[in-house]
C-alpha cells in the first residue's frame, strides 16, 4: 500500500508540470487553432525568469565595514546585496531566500508579454496556413528563442535553489497512520502539486465564472457567430494566449528548483506535453489536466526497481508505448471531441 | 533518355555533372588563402555529408513533398541502417556491400510496422505518432534496452556501436583492409590533384556514396512522374475525396512511408561506411526535426530542392560555425576601428556557437515569406528579371486548392 502511495506522490509533480503546459497547449489550441511547438520555449523562459531573479535579488554593493578590521587592519570591505540595505538584513535574506516563489510578480508581465507579442507578431498570420506550416514556424521560434537563452544565461544548467524552509521532506506516512518514514514526500514537490493544483483551478474557474471565460469558450465553440453579435473576439484570444503563456510560465518557474534550468529544457518537456494533449484528447481541457496526472503517474511507476528488473528501461518509453496504443484504440483520445482536427 | 522528358532529363545531367565535379567546383579558392580556409568545402569529409544528407531528404521528400504527412521522427530510420550496417562490419567483414543492403532492409522492416500504426491518423497526429516512435527507439537505443533485455549488447548504449577487433567478421580474410571498403577499395583512399596553389581531393568514398545519392535521385524523378507519384499527390490534395471515389489510400501511403524510410535507412548505410561508429543521438528528435528543416529551406516538393537546402545547411553550419572574432575582425579590417568592432559586436551571436541562432532565423524566415523554399526564390528572382520561366509544375502542386 505504502508503496503504491510512494508512486503515485512521485508522480505528481511530474504530471502536473506536464498537465500545466498541456493545458496551455490545449488553450492555444482550442482558442487559435494552431500547434505551438515553442509552447516548451514558454516554460523555459518561465524557468529563466526565475534564474533571473534570484540574480537580480543578490546584486551586491561594497560597503566598508567599519566594525570588522582584515587581517592588516584595515576596514573590511564587504558586499551587502541591495536588497539587505534596503530593506535590513533580516528582511532582505528572507527575500533572497524566497526568490523564487517570488518570480511570479517577474514571470506573469514577462509571459503576458511574451506571449501577447508572439501572437500579434508572428502567429497571426498563420491562422489561414496549413497546420504543418504552424508547426514548422512555431518549431523555428523554439529554436531561436533557446538559442537566445543560451547566449546570454550558457549552455549549462543553473541552479535555483528552493526557499529554504521548504528543504527537506513531509512524512505524510504519519498522517495516514502509517509508520513514520514510510511515505516521505520532498516538501518542494509537494508545494509544485498544490500550486499546479491552484493554476488549473484559477484556469477552470477563469473560463467557466467570468464574462470574459464565457465568451472565450463560446468563442471556442463557435467563432464566427460570436463575432457577428459584435464582440471582438481576436481581442480575447490574444489574450487567451498571453494566459497560456503565463500557465506554461508559471510552471516552469517552479519547476526551476527541482530540474536546474538550461536552455533545451523546454524542448524536453514540449515533445512529452504533446504525447500528454493528444492522449488527453486534442482540444479538450480536462483531458489535457487529467491525461497529463496518469502519464506522470504511470511513469513513476514504471520507475519502480521491481518494473525495472522486469523490463529494463520501461520508465523511458512507457509515456510513448501509452500514447501509440491509446491513439490506436481511441483515436481522439482520452476526452477528444469528434471533428477536432480531423480534415 | 532513361524515361525522363528532357526537362527532367537536363536537371538530372546537371545534378550528375555537379555531384562529379564537386571537389574541384566547391574549392573556388586556393588552399593556403584566407578566403579558402573559411569557404572552401570540397573536402571529402563535407561532401560526404551533402550527398549522405540529400540522399536522406530525397527520400523525406517522397513522403512529405508528395503525400503532405510530416513525419517528425524520420532520423529513427536513418539511425536503424545504421546500426545494421555497423552490424554487418561486426559479424561479416568490412565490405560495404552487405552492410548497406542489410540496412535498408532493416530501416524497410521498421518502416513497414512504425508506418502501418501511424499512417492510421493524419495531421497533426501523424507527426506526434511518428514523434513518439522515434523518441522511443531513441531511448531503446541509448540505453541500449533490448540489449539489457536479452542480457547482450545490441546498441551499445551510450558508448555507441562500433567494431572491435575481436569480433567474429566471418567473411573477412587476413588481406583485407581494417576499414569500410568495397571489395579491398578503401573508402578513404584518395588522390589529391594540386593546380597552382588549388588543392582537389578525389575520394573514394564521396564517389560512391554520390552514385547512390545519383541512384536515389533518378529513382525520385521516376517516382514523382509516375501514375503512382500522381496518386501520392492526389492524397496530398484531397485525401477524402481519393476514398469517396471508392479508393484505399492506405497502401499508397504505406508505400510512400516505407520507400522514404528506406532511403533513410540506405543514407544510414552509407553514413556508417564512411565512418564505421554509430550512436543513439543520430536518432534524436532534433535530427529529425534538421531532416525537416532542410526540406523546407530547399523547397519541399520540388525536385532538386530539398537537396539543395540539406547541401546549404551542413555548408553554412560548416562555415558559420568556424567563423571567430578573430576572423570577423580580419575581415572589417579596412574599416575605421569603432565600426569595425561595432559590426562585430552585432554579428558575434550570430557566428561561432550562435550558429543555430542563425539557422532557426533563417529557418524562420523561410516558413514566413517563402513556403516554398529556395526554388520559390529561384523563380522569384527569375521573375524579376523578366526572364520567361516555365511554370514549375512540381512547385506549384504544393499550392494548388483543392477546387469545391
Amino acid at each position: 500500500m505504502d508503496v503504491i502511495l510512494v508512486q503515485i506522490l512521485n508522480g505528481l509533480d511530474k504530471g502536473a508540470a506536464y498537465a500545466l503546459i498541456a493545458l496551455g497547449l490545449t488553450l492555444i489550441f482550442g482558442t487559435l487553432g494552431v500547434v505551438n511547438f515553442a509552447h516548451g520555449a514558454l516554460f523555459m523562459i518561465g524557468a529563466f525568469c526565475a534564474v533571473t531573479m534570484q540574480r537580480f535579488l543578490n546584486l551586491s554593493q561594497t560597503v566598508i565595514d567599519e566594525t570588522q578590521t582584515d587581517f592588516l587592519g584595515n576596514p573590511l570591505k564587504v558586499e551587502v546585496p541591495y536588497v539587505q540595505s534596503w530593506f535590513g538584513e533580516a528582511a532582505g535574506a528572507a527575500i533572497q531566500d524566497w526568490s523564487v516563489p517570488l518570480s511570479i510578480l517577474l514571470v506573469i508581465p514577462v509571459m503576458l508579454f511574451v506571449g501577447w507579442a508572439m501572437e500579434r507578431g508572428l502567429i497571426k498570420h498563420f491562422y489561414k496556413r496549413p497546420h504543418a506550416d504552424q508547426i514548422l514556424v512555431t518549431f523555428g521560434l523554439a529554436i531561436v528563442i533557446g538559442e537566445i537563452i543560451k547566449a546570454f544565461y550558457g549552455a549549462n544548467p543553473i541552479q535555483t535553489p528552493m526557499p529554504s524552509a521548504f528543504i527537506g521532506t513531509i512524512d505524510l506516512g504519519t498522517w495516514l497512520g502509517m509508520d513514520p518514514g514510510a511515505v516521505a514526500y520532498p516538501m518542494w514537490r509537494m508545494v509544485y502539486f498544490f500550486f499546479a493544483a491552484a493554476v488549473i483551478a484559477a484556469v477552470f474557474a477563469f473560463l467557466q465564472f467570468t464574462t470574459f471565460g464565457m465568451v472565450v469558450r463560446a468563442g471556442m465553440a463557435d467563432r464566427e457567430t460570436v463575432g457577428m453579435l459584435g464582440i471582438d473576439i481576436d481581442k480575447r484570444f490574444t489574450l487567451m494566449f498571453g494566459l497560456a503563456a503565463c500557465v506554461a510560465g508559471l510552471a516552469g518557474m517552479m519547476y526551476a528548483p527541482i530540474l536546474s534550468p538550461h536552455y533545451n529544457i523546454g524542448m524536453d518537456f514540449l515533445v512529452l506535453s504533446f504525447v500528454v494533449v493528444v492522449v488527453g484528447g486534442m482540444g479538450s481541457l480536462p483531458g489535457a489536466v487529467l491525461a497529463g496526472f496518469v502519464l506522470g503517474i504511470l511513469q513513476s511507476f514504471a520507475s519502480m526497481n521491481e518494473v525495472k528488473a522486469i523490463l529494463p528501461g520501461i520508465d523511458q518509453i512507457i509515456i510513448y508505448l501509452v500514447a501509440i496504443i491509446i491513439l490506436l484504440t481511441r483515436p481522439r483520445g482520452l476526452m477528444g471531441r469528434k471533428g477536432v482536427m480531423e480534415e | 533518355m532513361l524515361g525522363l522528358n528532357s526537362r527532367d532529363l537536363k536537371l538530372f545531367l546537371l545534378v550528375v555533372a555537379m555531384t562529379m565535379l564537386a571537389p574541384i567546383l566547391l574549392n573556388p579558392f586556393p588552399a593556403d588563402s584566407a578566403l579558402g580556409e573559411s569557404f572552401n568545402a570540397g573536402y571529402p569529409a563535407l561532401l560526404q555529408r551533402f550527398v549522405i544528407f540529400g540522399l536522406l531528404v530525397i527520400g523525406f521528400n517522397i513522403l512529405f513533398g508528395l503525400t503532405g504527412y510530416l513525419s517528425f521522427g524520420h532520423a529513427a530510420f536513418l539511425g536503424v541502417g545504421s546500426y545494421a550496417a555497423v552490424w554487418m562490419f561486426k559479424l561479416l567483414s568490412y565490405n560495404v556491400i552487405p552492410a548497406i543492403i542489410l540496412s535498408v532492409i532493416v530501416a524497410g522492416i521498421f518502416s513497414v510496422v512504425i508506418g502501418y500504426v501511424a499512417l492510421r491518423r493524419s495531421g497533426i497526429y501523424f507527426s506526434i505518432l511518428t514523434l513518439a516512435f522515434a523518441q522511443m527507439m531513441y531511448a531503446i537505443a541509448y540505453s541500449d534496452l533490448v540489449g539489457k533485455f536479452l542480457g547482450t549488447i545490441v546498441t551499445n548504449g551510450e558508448t555507441g556501436l562500433q567494431v572491435y577487433a575481436d569480433d567474429p567478421q566471418i567473411l573477412a580474410s587476413p588481406g583485407d583492409p581494417v576499414l569500410p571498403h568495397l571489395f579491398g577499395l578503401e573508402m578513404n583512399a584518395q588522390t589529391v590533384l594540386a593546380v597552382g596553389g588549388w588543392e582537389f581531393t578525389f575520394q573514394f568514398g564521396y564517389y560512391l556514396s554520390a552514385l547512390v545519392m545519383l541512384a536515389g535521385f533518378y529513382l525520385s524523378i521516376r517516382i514523382f512522374r509516375s501514375p503512382f507519384g500522381m496518386m501520392l499527390r492526389a492524397i496530398k490534395s484531397n485525401q477524402t475525396r481519393m476514398s469517396y471515389t471508392g479508393l484505399d489510400t492506405k497502401p499508397y501511403m504505406l508505400a510512400a512511408f516505407v520507400i522514404s524510410g528506406c532511403y533513410a535507412g540506405l543514407a544510414g548505410g552509407l553514413m556508417s561506411s564512411m565512418d564505421p561508429l554509430t550512436g543513439g543521438e543520430r536518432m534524436f528528435w532534433t535530427a529529425s526535426g534538421e531532416i525537416v528543416v532542410m526540406s523546407i529551406l530547399g523547397g519541399v516538393g520540388t525536385l532538386i530542392g530539398p537537396v539543395l537546402g540539406a547541401g546549404l545547411i551542413k555548408y553554412l553550419e560548416n562555415i558559420i560555425s568556424k567563423i571567430n572574432d578573430g576572423i570577423l575582425h580580419q575581415w572589417f579590417a579596412f574599416m575605421p576601428d569603432w565600426l569595425d568592432n561595432l559590426l562585430v559586436t552585432i554579428i558575434h551571436p550570430f557566428v561561432g556557437k550562435g550558429w543555430h541562432l542563425t539557422l532557426g532565423l533563417l529557418f524562420m524566415a523561410v516558413v514566413i515569406f517563402l513556403p516554398g523554399g529556395l526554388m520559390q526564390l529561384g523563380e522569384k528572382i527569375a521573375a524579376l528579371f523578366g526572364r520567361k520561366t516555365k511554370s514549375d509544375d512540381d512547385a506549384k502542386t504544393g499550392a494548388t486548392e483543392p477546387a469545391e
